[in-house]
Order: structure tokens, then C-alpha cells, then sequence
């Protein structure tokens, strides 16, 4: 396959950034879109430019480290992370606009690279359980009824990646804060801290200068790992009872 | 508490839901008593009448009708606050757009700002229009609602600022019913169709409620 791809290319955090285009050539359809970007940067460096810079670990759709957005699609036309996106998505002769997630709370620090640390200060700000640690305790010591782990185990899914606050109109990281709220709140391990979790982690989002909520859905359908929009709703619901908790005492 | 609530977005969500609603309630009874001007002059006015009297004699004349206005001005205030801090603050969230752009989101939901402000600008003009008779067409006289509404749909600007708002109050009901249920947490996966249902159904009802009086006017049904 032959590809046009335009790129955003831009030198530091504070530096302008523009579009780029690059011609690459001899894709096969089996690799994946990061290995496309592997070819192109192979032949920058032999023609000494500098690379393009993205983000990846894995490449097995787990860490949540991958973060493009490409024809104006988080994670692309395919539901999974941008490395698990084959480029057999594409057609020969395509031309594909390569950006970086797009909000104030994940600033760009290189070409398509941004900063997420604004969600590991959210996770800080309670999203882990306080429990002894040590070896792993006997599985059924602490029953959990199915519907309940089935429901923390589909929001324990998320990987982290961004891609809700990208695809959202408002740069909310609604999505991925509901998702850490569910997983935890509905286990009797997160339940010593149910109400302080959702507040504190409510309010560090808004501190990171996130956006609100607006129900649009664009979050919901860029999520590789499927957390629905309903978890929103979920976490509005715990709020509101943490709230009025907190009232109370 | 109000501090929590006021500070946060979710927070401000739910003041937007609950002044929503609020004005959504008073809607469906406005619309039901806008209906009566098709029984004619005197049961429409002697309805406007009896709004002034209700709950006499506990209530002096007019105190229940004030009551009202105050809480709607309060949750229009509300709303509309609430509405500009929170478009502000998701604007500043996201202030470089895509190269690459996409059609994203349903039609009410895009429209959700610009159509509230056509709703608070149509505010003012309805309650100078039709309570104060401010700009008012025709000779306005408090007490007789039936001649004045007949008077406002007389003119071809009374009819299109009228029409324009209604389709802009459907579609912002359409999507602000539901997103009302899912700022209170009371959105579920088995409900979502029901919720979006019962949407559609208020949407369409208060619109056509509300259109149904200027065509009324229009078609010479109401005279
Ligand atoms: C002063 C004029 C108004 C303005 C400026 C305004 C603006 C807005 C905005 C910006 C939103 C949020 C949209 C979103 O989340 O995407 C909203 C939501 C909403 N509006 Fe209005 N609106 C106005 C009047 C009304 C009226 C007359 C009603 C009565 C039916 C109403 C009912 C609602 C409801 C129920 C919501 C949903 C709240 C939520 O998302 O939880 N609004 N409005
Ligand atoms: S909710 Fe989905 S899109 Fe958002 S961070 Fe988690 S996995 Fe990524
Ligand atoms: S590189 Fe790990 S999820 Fe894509």
C-alpha cells in the first residue's frame, strides 16, 4: 500500500505546531498502525530528519499507552486501541490525518505524545483500595455476588488511555473517572471508602481543568474497552449520594 | 453542601437538571392551559382569572400566581448561570479543534447551547409581550389574555419568534429530559429506551401544544 499521511509534528510543549505530510510506501496490509508509523520513521532517520514521536508500549491493546487521533477518530475507525488497529482498515491510495489527543489537561509534549499525568492524579486522589497488602488473600474470604463483580470487572477494563477525553466535545474525563468509581464502589473492597473516592476524585477532575459532561456519547463510542456511557450516570448517582452523606455528618 | 454542589461540574449538572425540570413541569401545565383559548373568549379569560385566585382564601389574590414566578425566575436565573460557567469551562477545556473534524452528536444535542439562549432571549420578549404588554402589537389589556394572544399571532414577527422558539424548546427538551435522568443517577441500561421514549413523546407534545395556538390564530380558528 502507498499512504499520504499528514502528521502533527510540533518540536516541544511550547513550540507552534503544523501539520506534516510524508508519502510512505510498501505497507502491508497485516501491520498494525504503529508499525506504519515504524516504516515512516526508519526512513526519516536514514534521510536524517527527526522521527515522529508517539506513544506505545505493549502493542497488545492493554497499557493504555497508544494515543492517536487518526481521521479525526480517537484510536481511529475501529474500536480497540490504535495498536491493534491493522492497516487493512485502509485502502491503498488513502490519505490519513495523524493527531494528538486534544485537551488543556493533556498538553502536548512532542509530535503526537501528550501528558496524562492528570489521570494518574486522579487515580491518586482515590482510586486504589486501602487494604494490608502481603500475600494474596483467599479468594472467597469476601463474597461478591455475580452481577456485582461482573459490573467491577467490565469498568475494571479501562486502560487509561484517553481516548474519552480526546473524542469529547468538552475535553471531560467523565468516562475514565466513572470507570474507576464503578470498578471500586461496587466492591466490598472499595466500600470503607465509597463516598470519599467519588468526591475526591470528582474534584481533582475538575481541578485538572477538565471539561463537564454534556451527554453527547462521542466518549462511550471512542472507548476501545467498551465502558459505556451509563457509567456516567453511575458516578453521577454515587456523587449525589456522597454528597448528601457528607451533608448529613 | 451548596458550596460542594456549586463548586463542582457534577454538581452544577444537577442544578441544571433540577431547574430544568422545574420549568419543564411548569411547561406541561402552561401548555395544557394554553389549549383552552379553542373554548373561546370566556373560558380562556376566565381561566387566566381563576390562575390569580387560585388557593383563596388561604392565599390572597395572587400570592399563589407570584409564588410561582418567583420560583420560575429563580430557576431560569439558575439554569441559564449554570449553563454559561459550565459552556465556559469546557470550552477552555478543549481550545484546539482537530484538523481532521467529523459530524459528531445528534442535532439536539449540538444545538443545546444556542438553543437555550433562543429560549432565554424568547423569555424576556413572551413576558414583555404577553404579561407586562411592554411590546406588545395591538392595545394591551391586562385581564383580557384572549384578545391579546389573538393580537400577538396577528403579526407575522409575533408568529415567527413564537415558531422558532417552540422548535428550539423541542429539541432542547428532547435531549434535556434524558440528560436530566442521567445527571440524577437515574439512568439505567433497562430504562434508557423508555427514558429516550418518554423524551421524544414531552418533546413533541409540548411542541405541538404550544404551536397548536398561533396556528389557531393563523387559520382564523381563533379570532
Ligand atoms: C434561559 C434559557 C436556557 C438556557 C440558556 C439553557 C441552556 C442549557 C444548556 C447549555 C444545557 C446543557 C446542555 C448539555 O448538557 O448539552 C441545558 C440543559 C437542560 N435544559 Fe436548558 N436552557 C434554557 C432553558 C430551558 C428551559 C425553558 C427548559 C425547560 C424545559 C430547559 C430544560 C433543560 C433540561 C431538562 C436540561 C438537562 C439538564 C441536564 O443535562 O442534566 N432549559 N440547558
Ligand atoms: S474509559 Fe475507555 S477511553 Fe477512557 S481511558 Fe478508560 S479505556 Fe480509555
Ligand atoms: S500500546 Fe499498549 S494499549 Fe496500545
Amino acid at each position: 500500500m502507498k499512504l499520504t499521511l499528514r502528521v502533527w509534528r510540533q518540536q516541544s510543549a511550547d513550540a507552534e505546531g503544523a501539520m506534516s505530510t510524508y508519502e510512505v510506501d510498501g505497507i502491508s496490509q497485516d501491520m498494525s498502525f504503529l508499525e506504519m508509523l515504524d516504516t515512516l520513521n526508519e526512513e526519516l532517520i536514514l534521510k536524517g530528519e527527526d522521527p515522529v514521536a508517539f506513544d506505545h508500549d505493549c502493542r497488545e491493546g492493554i497499557c493504555g499507552a497508544c494515543s492517536l487521533v487518526i481521521n479525526g477518530d480517537a484510536h481511529g475507525p475501529e474500536r480497540t486501541t490504535t495498536c491493534q488497529l491493522h492497516m487493512r482498515s485502509f485502502r491503498d491510495g488513502d490519505t490519513i490525518d495523524i493527531e494528538p489527543w486534544r485537551a488543556s489537561a493533556f498538553p502536548v509534549v512532542k509530535d503526537l505524545v501528550v501528558d496524562r499525568s492528570a489521570f494518574d492524579r486522579i487515580i491518586e486522589a482515590g482510586g486504589y483500595i486501602t487494604a494490608p497488602t502481603g500475600a494474596a488473600p483467599e479468594a472467597h474470604a469476601t463474597p461478591v455476588p455475580k452481577p456485582d463483580a461482573d459490573l467491577a470487572f467490565e469498568h475494571a477494563e479501562c486502560i487509561g488511555c484517553g481516548a474519552c477525553v480526546a473524542a469529547c466535545p468538552n475535553g471531560a474525563a467523565m468516562l475514565f473517572t466513572s470507570a474507576k468509581v464503578n470498578h471500586l464502589n461496587v466492591l466490598p473492597q472499595g466500600a470503607p471508602e465509597r463516598e470519599t473516592r467519588v468526591l475526591d476524585m470528582v474534584g481533582q477532575m475538575d481541578a485538572e481543568g477538565f471539561g463537564g459532561c454534556t451527554l453527547a456519547g462521542e466518549c462511550a463510542t471512542a472507548c476501545p474497552k467498551g465502558i459505556p456511557l451509563v457509567s456516567i450516570t453511575g458516578m453521577n448517582k454515587e456523587w449525589l449520594r456522597a454528597t448528601r452523606r457528607a451533608a448529613k455528618r | 453542601m451548596a458550596r460542594t454542589v456549586w463548586d463542582s461540574t457534577v454538581g452544577k449538572k444537577t442544578v441544571m437538571a433540577v431547574s430544568g425540570l422545574v420549568m419543564l413541569l411548569y411547561l406541561v401545565a402552561h401548555m395544557i392551559g394554553n389549549l383552552k383559548i379553542f373554548f373561546g373568549t370566556e373560558e380562556f379569560n376566565h381561566y387566566a382569572h381563576w390562575l390569580r385566585t387560585v388557593g383563596e382564601p388561604f392565599m390572597h389574590y395572587e400570592w399563589t400566581l407570584w409564588l410561582i414566578r418567583v420560583v420560575l425566575v429563580v430557576a431560569v436565573v439558575a439554569h441559564a448561570v449554570s449553563a454559561y460557567q459550565l459552556s465556559r469551562r469546557d470550552i477552555r477545556a478543549r481550545p484546539s479543534k482537530y484538523v481532521h473534524k467529523k459530524r459528531r452528536a445528534s442535532y439536539a444535542t449540538r444545538t443545546m447551547r444556542w438553543g437555550g439562549v433562543i429560549l432565554g432571549l424568547f423569555i424576556v420578549w413572551h413576558v414583555l409581550d404577553l404579561t407586562t404588554g411592554t411590546v406588545h402589537s395591538g392595545g394591551f389589556e391586562s385581564g383580557k389574555p384572549y384578545q391579546n394572544v389573538v393580537d400577538t399571532f396577528s403579526t407575522w414577527y409575533g408568529n415567527v419568534i413564537y415558531l422558532v422558539a417552540m422548535l428550539a424548546l423541542g429539541l432542547h427538551i428532547r435531549h434535556g429530559f434524558w440528560s436530566a435522568a442521567q445527571t440524577l443517577g437515574a439512568g439505567s441500561r433497562t430504562r434508557d429506551r423508555a427514558l429516550k421514549t418518554t423524551a421524544n413523546i414531552l418533546a413533541l407534545l409540548l411542541t405541538i401544544g404550544f404551536v397548536a395556538v398561533p396556528v389557531g390564530v393563523m387559520t382564523g380558528v381563533v379570532s
